[in-house]
């Protein structure tokens, strides 16, 4: 993942901001393993943390993250403030993860 | 043996009842029970839901940190929902289960930002997707995240 500096809050204490980029995004679409899926199932008896799904769900996160600092990086930022993220399910076994955040050029 | 063959629908549904009632139960206590010790742990990570960090905070790289768990409910809290759908009023199996969802998220996240040495977060974010299947199980992924920052003074 490129390293640059990520944040939600609109202005970091004592950076300043040199230039607005504009809004940069990344999303991902992911379905669960129908193997894992029938695990869930079993685990859906008695309740309680599905850690397959966790980390599926964290994956994607990652994924939409990164592409979304990837398309930060490419148009010269060193930034993204204000990150927001949303989670939709699409269909019946796939849920989108969408990353978004402003790029900036701080001092 | 003539009995259990014509009661089978019936006796697998109490047995699974049962299953939920007992194991989900037990593992709903041992997870508050390990939510409290670990609450307990990390209450020096302070958390906050301002949109602008107070003064104290000194120039200093910050950094995104987040936490997520996916929980699901189990056949027992179905089978009560479903009657409580029948004459309204408050859900009190998924108000646990919500709640214990979230404390953990919010824990992870806390984790997260313990193990990079930063104590505080600031403009805290809770988000809630449900992402069972139609008719299955219902299933909900908790996620929380902030930015962590590193105070200049103890606090």
């Amino acid at each position: 993942m490129p390293n640059i500096l990520m944040s939600n809050l609109e202005v970091i204490p004592g950076r300043r901001i040199k230039s607005h980029l504009g809004m940069v995004q990344g999303s991902t679409v992911r379905a669960k393993h129908a193997g894992k899926d029938i695990l869930a199932s079993l685990k859906n008896l008695v309740g309680g943390e599905l850690k397959a799904y966790t980390e599926l769900m964290q994956e994607a996160r990652e994924e939409a993250t990164e592409r979304m600092t990837q398309q930060a990086v490419s148009i010269g930022a060193n930034a993204v403030l204000n990150i927001r993220y949303t989670t939709t399910a699409v269909t019946m076994g796939a849920a989108e993860i969408l990353a978004y955040g402003t790029a900036v050029i701080l001092e | 043996m003539e009995f259990i063959l014509n009661y089978i629908e019936l006796l697998l549904f109490l047995f699974l009842l049962a299953l939920g009632f007992f194991a989900g139960r037990f593992l709903e206590q041992r997870h508050y029970r390990s939510i409290r010790k670990r609450e307990k742990a990390l209450a020096k990570v302070l958390t906050f839901a301002i949109r602008f960090p107070p003064n104290m905070v000194e120039r200093q790289d910050c950094r995104l940190v987040s936490g997520t768990v996916v929980i699901s409910s189990d056949y027992f809290k179905q089978f009560i929902a479903g009657l409580r759908n029948l004459v309204g009023g408050r859900f009190r199996s998924y108000e646990t289960l919500l709640d214990r969802a979230r404390r953990e998220a919010i824990l992870r996240m806390k984790e997260d930002a313990h193990r990079a040495g930063y104590y505080l977060i600031v403009n805290v974010k809770l988000e809630n997707t449900s992402i069972g299947r139609q008719g299955a199980t219902p299933s909900f992924e908790l996620f929380a995240y902030g930015t962590a920052l590193k105070p200049s003074q103890a606090i």
